[in-house]
């Protein structure tokens, strides 16, 4: 199935499938936000934004916004 | 002299790069600008063996070669200039052992630079603990470098690392992949047309946005004719070449790095389950808010009152020891006075630093960034606005440097244009005073008055920055894309050694940087105050000899009153004069108007001002405080500091904007006088009506 990874619940790991480039920051691209690349929902703010994640060993938070552009697939665990 | 050589060390941010580059430097260091711009330049020497020296450039960290900021344009400037006199004979790229995925995708990019380079690879202690092993001779091989594992907090392999940039002429300067082959077509037909030119040097100049600084634009101009590709055919190209260096990192890693998670432990997650709590994580955030006040007020009470009694004192000694005269009237009156006035803060802004340091030193920081967006959101600010606003606490200055990685213009915008009503160290010493004068004793809920006080214009500024946020969120009518991305490093206990530099630099900066101003001012005043035109000032004597002839009036009261008149006509005096009409619906004397007009130097020159006036002409050597405490309103007879006025400056002080420098920086991160006039005119104006309004009400 696929969802955006603003959709993901905290505990949930997912595969990256494909990320609008024009939406989000280069910034993340370079620190491993890339297709194929494994991501976790570590921990949520209040009112679920920013979401902090770890995306393929990196551990930072972004914000929903940014998180509706990146598409992701579930994976088990 | 010894040949030296120019060694940068580059990497990400929170790799240990600025504890690496003080293991090698030690004290040996120097924290300086880069010229026209406001990112800080740290260099130092380090000894290597053989004779050899290197100096050392620790660049500002930066996530990759692509420049979304001043701070890292810094980098690339730097690297692509060949003429440059710092350009590195050799780089250090500094990695986290526990990042070296995403750490390495820089290297990449300096290795196709064809720099010698050595790659770096900190925090190596904690291998085992993560339970991470290394083929070195491996990766060695195939990132064609020397590898240094180090680790600053065990002191380990930093031997290893000044040996292998004494022998820095071996390392290999070729690049590890072929990142060209993204786009063959393009990237041959950009190499015919510039035979000499490195290729990823011309591909950088071509990708990079071109509104940094001062970066060689010869060569952008140059190549003009190969900005054929439209921007999103560029930006497409960018995430081809990035997708293609992580492929290489990660077959590099595949063989290179063991992980074994079984034995990993991880602190992180049982801290950030308490420490990003939606209930505990705020409390504990609050919490540490009022430790840190407690400490400012507090804990540096003690030297900060020894220190005023010490200069007190010193003065006395200069007057008693010196053939009395001019010049030791000015060495007694004008320049210990102001002195003293700058080393009196010393004990509060290294509080300050230490504890602001300590914060960024564990990774607690990011944690209230990601905690406190969502809600600074609402005002229009960021998550990243919280750390401008605390470091406003220290000093506008930095807090507005720091704005710098605040990616969205607006939210940026608004963060530097209200930080400055966040209470500065150099608004502390007036509050000190001033509530050490008119707040009586007692305390609630444990603290004293006076810490409540003091806490509560902390806030006031805090909730004033905050509320004027919204407001201009309202007003301003700019478009920008909600970018926030935060690193959310490892936890760590802070080095001593880097919180101990840290807090021994900024203090430093402080104290030569604001003290010389403070000086300066102290020394005019002193003049100022000393000499005046006129009858009324020359004859001083004589008018009050005679007004008070037939009194009975003492001689030392006469000498008293005699030193009063010089100064009301001395040059400061009919200034002061000049102004008192504005000032006095707010409960101000001439004096405290002299004190506002030097504060627009620096807002610590209030207390040395006063001091330095009430100082001179005055035979018994006294505490400032005491001095203060002494002075009559020259109407009513009764103390010029109560409760009224007193409320009326600690407001004005709150809200008035009253330091160039925070203008001249302004100016400098919106490139435009119009931000800097508007705060200047909107605060003061809004410190005037408030002020006016406690005064009236309370007196």
């Amino acid at each position: 199935m696929h969802i955006t990874l603003a959709d993901i619940k905290r505990g949930e790991k997912g595969i990256i499938l494909d990320v609008s480039s024009e939406e989000i920051p280069f910034k993340l691209l370079e620190m491993g936000c890339l297709p194929g690349n494994p991501v976790e929902l570590l921990q949520v703010a209040p009112f679920a934004d920013p979401m902090y994640l770890n995306i393929n060993g990196t551990h930072l938070a972004i914000r929903k916004d940014t998180a509706k552009h990146i598409l992701i697939e579930l994976s088990d665990g | 002299m010894a040949k030296q050589i120019n060694v940068a060390l580059i990497g990400n941010p929170n790799t240990g790069k600025t504890s690496v580059f003080n293991a090698l430097t030690g004290l040996n260091q120097k924290v300086g600008n880069y010229p026209g711009i406001t990112v800080e330049k740290k260099e130092g020497i380090c000894k290597l063996p053989k004779g050899l020296k290197a100096h050392i450039i620790d660049l500002p960290g930066t996530y990759s070669l692509n420049a979304s900021s001043l701070d890292e344009s810094v980098v690339i400037e730097l690297l692509l200039n060949q003429q440059h006199k710092d350009f590195p004979d050799v780089a250090v790229v500094v990695t986290d052992v526990e990042n070296l995925k995403r750490n390495l995708l820089l290297y990449t990019q300096i290795k196709d630079l064809e720099i010698p380079t050595i790659l770096a690879i900190n925090m190596a202690d904690r291998m085992t603990y993560k339970g991470i092993q290394l083929d070195i001779p491996y990766l060695e091989k195939e990132l064609q470098t020397k590898i240094a594992l180090i680790s600053t907090r065990k002191n380990k392999g930093i031997d290893h690392l000044k040996e292998l940039i004494t022998n820095y002429k071996a390392l290999s300067t070729q690049a590890c992949l072929e990142a060209s082959e993204i786009d063959k077509p393009y990237f041959e037909g950009l190499q015919k047309a510039f035979p000499n030119q490195l290729l990823y040097k011309l591909w950088l100049v071509i990708t990079q946005d071109v509104n940094f600084g001062t970066l060689e634009r010869q060569d952008i101009d140059a190549i003009q004719d190969f900005k054929t590709k439209s921007k999103a055919d560029l930006k497409r190209l960018q995430q081809k070449e990035t997708i293609k260096r992580y492929q290489f990192i990660n077959n590099t890693l595949k063989k290179g790095q063991t992980i074994d998670l079984s034995s990993a432990k991880d602190l992180r997650i049982k801290l950030d389950r308490i420490l990003t709590h939606k209930v505990f994580g705020y409390l504990i955030f609050f919490g540490i808010l009022m430790l840190i006040f407690q400490a400012i007020y507090d804990w540096a009470e003690l030297p900060m009152e020894f220190i005023d009694g010490a200069f007190a004192s010193l003065s006395e000694w200069v007057k008693a020891s010196l053939p009395s005269g001019a010049f030791t009237d000015l060495v007694a009156e004008g320049v210990i006075p102001g002195i003293g006035g700058v080393v009196i803060f010393i004990p509060q802004i290294a509080f300050l630093f230490l504890f602001i340091s300590i914060l960024e030193e564990t990774g607690y920081m990011s944690r209230v960034v990601f905690l406190m967006d969502k809600i600074m959101r609402r005002f229009g600010l960021s998550g990243k606005s919280v750390v401008p606003l605390m470091s406003g606490t220290a000093c506008a200055i930095p807090a507005i440097m720091a704005t710098r990685n605040i990616e969205n213009w607006k939210e940026r915008l608004i963060t530097i244009l209200v930080t400055p009503f966040t209470t500065c160290a150099a608004r502390l010493p007036v509050y000190l005073i001033i509530i050490a004068l008119v707040i009586p004793e007692g305390t609630l809920f444990g603290l004293s008055y006076k810490a409540l006080t003091l806490m509560l214009l902390y806030l006031i500024g805090f909730v004033t920055a905050v509320l004027s946020a919204k407001l201009l969120n309202n007003i301003l009518n700019i478009k920008s894309k909600s970018y926030f991305v935060v690193e959310m490093p490892n936890y760590k206990l802070p080095l001593f050694k880097n919180v101990a530099l840290t807090v021994i630099e900024k203090t430093k900066s402080f104290v030569f940087g604001a003290g010389k101003i403070i000086l300066a001012i102290s020394i005019v005043l002193w003049f100022l105050a000393s000499y005046g035109p006129g009858d009324q000032f020359n004859n001083a004597e004589e008018i009050i000899t005679i007004e008070y002839a037939n009194q009975n009036v003492s001689e030392d009261d006469l000498q008293q009153k005699i030193a009063a008149h010089k100064l009301e006509h001395s040059f400061i005096g009919i200034t002061g004069r000049a102004i008192e009409p504005v000032i006095k619906p707010l409960g101000y004397d001439w004096k405290i108007g002299i004190a506002l007009i030097s504060s627009f130097a620096a807002r610590e020159v209030f207390v040395g001002t006063l001091a330095t006036i009430y100082s001179v002409g005055s035979d018994d050597e006294d505490t400032i405080k005491n001095r203060m405490a002494k002075e009559k309103h020259p109407v009513l007879g009764t103390p010029l500091f109560n409760l009224a006025s007193g409320i009326s400056l600690l407001l004005f002080y709150a809200f008035a904007m009253q330091c160039m420098s925070t203008l001249a920086i302004v100016k400098r991160e919106t490139n435009s006088w119009k931000w800097p006039l508007y705060q200047l005119v909107i605060m003061t104006a809004f410190a005037y009506i408030v002020a006016l309004i406690a005064y009236q009400v309370l007196k």
